[in-house]
């Protein structure tokens, strides 16, 4: 057990608070812009160069508004919500390598810690719909539990399967093992698996149970204004970063890569994954639910079990 | 049934592959919106917007010589035209033309009446107001040189 430094804790987690509200800010904006561009407007434009200070706005507005608790809410709850939601992020953040050396806390069980706290967000989403007494919000919370059922499972088999071929299950170990080829292309088909996961993960469009504007309002945070709803806003975009570097970490050689500095390559691939996961939300039509848990159970279930299958035997050959 | 499995799986992730492709198409295509109000649209040549009066080349004053025909024809009487002659000048000239655009269907009746062609459908798109009274009392004049306008100014100043 390696001793933990009070003061490196802290600067890191400063850092990581830094990063989590420019990621919001960047990625907030780079998913404006790209849903204009591929509706053929120009998104936002008017605040700072091409927008960029859109969100910045936007987070200055939602802080200056009151937050309003409906009647009958479970008051505690409805508080307690938004934080359990936006909290585990900044645990989460800490064993991502952004380099060999560049990682707040290394932990050999990176890789479980990051996906163990990743569930929490659900329990956030739970509580936001149970607590803000709302018919929508209720639905859209316990959806999102029904989603989690149907991913997690195949998504920690995909995960299984890069673990067993590292031989480790900490992010800084698993990337380093991508030195002569990513797992990307060594094994295709989690890669896959675990992009249709991601965006389950994140709850984003075409998964967006839990929000499903057109049946559900806005889902588990209709009754959230304020500084609370822009805390789930911050969360959703969080997770999006965090599970991208996962991404990056299991399948694209993490911050490997030729000429540019680690840490650039690292956000570089991150960045890929985000924009995919905009780019999916923006093409495709949310499914139903119960296409979702069909293809959570029947599709991404048994093909991740029969992968992870086979690396296990042609490992051990 | 495994190879239907399969090829069903393949060709959904085929047909998810064609959406993608669609939307980063039109991603690095040209917008089709512009940055209104800094920028406006080309409108087309038949575009209808609010009438308007053609001001007469030489002078810059409206061609139209009040004869009435635009508010007679209008089927929602909409439009209310009063001139009178300036000294010296042959023909009269418009001293009040307002349309109450509320009423105002564009059906053009007046614009193809207008014996002068002093009528026309205007471009202007961006008409939003706070009041009815901005739309029921369109000074349509107000738009053009008048060889009434410090005259009309002098004689409400007396009225």
């Amino acid at each position: 057990m390696k001793d933990i430094n009070l003061l490196h804790i802290i600067i890191s987690l400063l850092g990581i608070m830094g990063i989590v509200s420019l990621n919001a800010v960047l990625v907030v904006w780079l998913e404006r812009k790209t849903a204009g561009r591929m509706q053929f407007r120009h998104g936002p434009m008017e605040v700072g160069f091409h927008g960029i200070l859109q969100t910045l706005a936007d987070g200055i507005k939602l802080v200056s508004k009151q937050l309003v608790a409906p009647n009958h809410a479970d008051t505690a709850l409805f508080i307690l919500a938004p934080v359990v939601s936006l909290v585990p992020i900044f645990v989460a953040m800490m064993p991502i390598p952004f380099s060999s050396t560049m990682l707040a806390h290394e932990t050999d069980t990176g890789l479980l810690l990051v996906i163990a706290l990743g569930l929490l967000n659900t329990l956030g989403i739970l509580l936001a719909g149970w607590g803000s007494d709302n018919k929508y919000g209720l639905l859209g919370g316990t959806r999102a539990v029904g989603q989690i059922l149907a991913y997690k499972i195949p998504l920690l088999l995909t995960v299984l399967t890069i673990v067993i071929m590292a031989g480790s299950f900490s992010l800084r170990e698993i990337a380093l093992a991508q030195h002569g080829i990513w797992y990307a292309f060594i094994q295709p088909i989690a890669f896959l698996v675990y992009i249709v996961c991601i965006v389950l993960e994140t709850n984003r469009s075409p998964f967006d149970m839990a929000e499903a504007e057109s049946e559900l309002v806005a889902g588990f945070h209709t009754e959230y204004s304020g500084m609370a709803f822009s805390m789930f806003f911050l969360a959703e975009y969080s997770y999006m970063f965090v599970a991208s570097a996962l991404a990056t970490v299991m399948f694209l050689g993490g911050w490997q890569g030729p000429f540019l500095p680690a840490p650039i390559w690292f956000v570089l691939k991150v960045y890929f994954f985000l924009f995919l996961m905009i780019w999916f939300r923006w093409t495709f039509p949310r499914v139903r639910i119960d296409q979702m848990l069909m293809l959570g159970w029947k599709v991404l279930l048994p093909i991740s079990l029969i992968n992870f299958l086979i690396t296990a035997v042609v490992l051990a050959l | 049934m495994i190879t239907n499995y399969v090829h069903e799986i393949v060709k959904g992730t085929g047909s998810l592959l064609a959406g993608m492709k669609v939307t980063i198409k039109a991603m690095f295509s040209r917008t089709h919106t512009v940055q209104w109000p800094r920028q406006y649209l080309v409108l087309p040549e038949r575009f209808r917007g609010h009438i308007e009066l053609v001001p007469a080349k030489t002078t810059g004053f409206p061609k139209c010589f009040a004869c009435g025909n635009c508010a007679r024809t209008c089927p929602s009487k909409c439009i209310t035209v009063k001139g009178k002659k300036p000294e010296g000048a042959k023909k009269k000239s418009p001293t009040v033309f307002l349309l109450d655009f509320t009423k105002c269907s564009l059906c053009g009746l007046c614009v193809e009446s207008c014996p002068v062609k002093a009528i026309t459908f205007s471009k202007d798109y961006s008409l939003a107001g706070a009041l009815k009274d901005d739309f029921s009392n369109m000074d349509l004049l107000s738009k053009l040189a008048s060889p009434f306008s410090s005259h009309v100014k002098k004689e409400e100043s007396d009225g």
